[in-house]
């Protein structure tokens, strides 16, 4: 009976949890595109410079990472490939899995190590030093002031370090082509650009942006949920990035099973 | 227990608490608070640690809500009202945290500027000169460029009252303006909660454990202790007071238990040895 009631517990809590992210993801949402229109200004300002710190500064990272996914993808396909004489097919793989499915989940995952981290530390220090409370006395509205402006640089930011994660990765897979496989260059990327449907390119974009919006909040909402002292921050940061990879994962998998259902139909 | 509107039962009152009582989970905090803030009266709630002392301003800002009861502001219930209102009501009031609560990301003059920015329109140049106003208030003129970092305790303490002076609020709450602060700059703070009482004629509420600090600047006082108020009553009531608690409190005599725990520290030591 303790084990039922112990598994009825964890998913309640675990409801609630969700339905506490859909809450703010809805305010968030709500403040980002309804409320420029009741007067409510959009913080442009702070969203620029969110996305500047979510996408710009992440391109570095982003980008060796996932050129040696590229390669590495290509490695791994052409070990069984090259065992039917078809190491043609390597550039069409690649390009496949990289936009797809590899290019949204690392860079999800990049992002969720150097912003929903960082969401999570932030939102959290301000609620330790009261400064959560003082938005609130002053009546502005912290998910207003805070997670609005992140929400909108991470729904823009997302798809466009995707679009980046996919080129680079063909590159990766690229250099192996033409250092093995007898591909060159233009021709490489040429039947990469081939392989790929445009629903291919959009399945990973849509799925990139419920990655954005399932990190920010995580991030925000371990954030608003800190408690205590300094130390309850980094945990409150550890938590975010180990949920919002689990829930990027989850949503990966629905969103993916959708489409290949939805495609099917 | 008095179910009349305050506005009946006490014409001047600015904040009137109706049996406000306030719980974390199952445990109650405050027991059925009840008193009324009369408009430009600087009010000092005293109390120990654990005396639900911050609980009560943080319910009085709208940070906790009451689990029953009524908080009337200027004649709103600020436990009823929608999430807009109450911030309608929070425009008229400014608050200085106990660790200032600045925004560590921002200069000092923007600190000061942002309830500005949020709520008006005013020009860029007319909020320039308020937020320099406000800090000249505060005796902090020419800090507007500094980062929070670079200010000492009781100079944040000061850019926190200049922004909750920006609004030029009617009621100020105060949480703990001493604490953490040595006793010449703490005096420099109250000196200047008595000079915002006397140039604004403010309603103020301040929250503290300083017996020094709250003769100083108060009209009346109220003493909670575990959740209920002990006694309320002018400076004079509270000084010429015979009741015990409000003794203890301030004639600053430690609880009697404590003895209790010293012998149960021995009883702990005693088993340790003889387990050893």
């Amino acid at each position: 009976m303790e084990v039922v009631s112990q598994i009825g517990a964890g998913v309640t809590d675990s409801l609630a949890y969700l339905g506490s992210l859909a809450m703010l993801g809805s305010r968030a949402a709500y403040y980002t595109f309804v409320g420029p229109f009741k007067g409510k200004s959009l913080r442009l300002q702070s969203a620029a410079s969110q996305a500047m710190e979510v996408g710009v500064r992440a391109l570095p990272i982003l980008s060796l990472i996932t050129f040696f996914i590229g390669l590495i993808l290509a490695l791994q396909a052409a070990y069984e490939l090259s065992k039917l004489g078809a190491m043609n097919l390597v550039a069409k793989t690649v390009a496949l899995s990289m936009s797809r499915e590899l290019g949204p989940l690392i860079t999800a995952i990049v992002v969720i190590g150097r912003s929903g981290s960082a969401f999570a530390a932030e939102i959290g220090t301000m609620k330790v030093t009261e400064e959560i409370d003082a938005l609130e006395v002053m009546a502005i509205s912290p998910v207003h002031f805070l997670v609005a402006p992140k929400f909108l640089a991470m729904i823009v930011m997302l798809p466009c370090l995707t679009i980046w994660a996919n080129t680079m990765g063909i590159l990766g897979g690229a250099l192996f082509g033409v250092l093995q496989a007898d591909f060159t260059w233009a021709r490489y990327v040429q039947t990469s650009i081939e392989s790929l449907y445009l629903r291919d390119i959009l399945s990973g974009l849509i799925k990139s942006v419920m990655f954005g919006i399932t990190i920010t909040a995580v991030g925000c909402l371990e954030g608003f949920s800190t408690d205590g002292g300094a130390e309850q921050v980094g945990r409150s940061t550890t938590k975010a990035v180990v949920i919002s990879i689990l829930l990027v994962v989850v949503v990966d998998l629905v969103f993916t099973a959708a489409f290949f259902f939805l495609g099917k139909g | 227990m008095d179910q009349l509107h305050p506005k009946l039962s006490e014409p001047n009152a600015v904040i009137s608490l109706r049996d406000l009582r306030v719980s974390y989970g199952e445990v109650e905090i405050l027991h059925g608070i009840h008193f009324d803030v009369k408009a430009g009266e600087t009010l000092v709630i005293l109390g120990g640690s654990g005396s639900g002392k911050s609980t009560l301003l943080r319910s009085l800002v709208g940070l906790e809500k009451p689990s029953s009861g009524q908080i009337w502001i200027n004649g709103q219930d600020i436990a009823a009202v929608s999430s807009d209102e109450l911030y309608e009501i929070r425009k008229k009031t400014g608050m200085s945290f106990q660790g200032s609560a600045l925004f560590g990301s921002m200069t000092v003059g923007e600190n000061v500027a942002l309830p500005l920015r949020e709520h008006t329109k005013l020009e860029e140049s007319t909020i320039e000169i308020m937020l320099r106003l406000k800090l000249e208030q505060v005796g902090l003129a020419g800090f507007e460029y500094y980062m929070p970092s670079q200010l000492s305790g009781g100079m944040k303490k000061r850019a926190a009252v200049a922004r909750a002076l920006a609004m030029d609020p009617e009621i100020l709450f105060f949480d703990e303006p001493s604490a953490g602060l040595d006793p010449i700059i703490a005096a420099g703070i109250d000196q200047l909660i008595l000079e915002l009482k006397k140039a604004f004629h403010m309603t103020i509420i301040v929250v503290t454990h300083e017996l020094a600090s709250a003769f100083l600047i108060a009209d009346r006082m109220v003493l909670i202790d575990k959740g209920n108020i002990v006694a309320i009553g002018t400076v004079e009531e509270m000084r010429s007071s015979t009741q015990p608690r409000v003794r203890q409190f301030l004639d600053r005599v430690p609880e009697p238990d404590v003895e209790g725990e010293l012998d149960y520290l021995q009883t702990l030591t005693e088993q340790y040895r003889r387990h050893a």
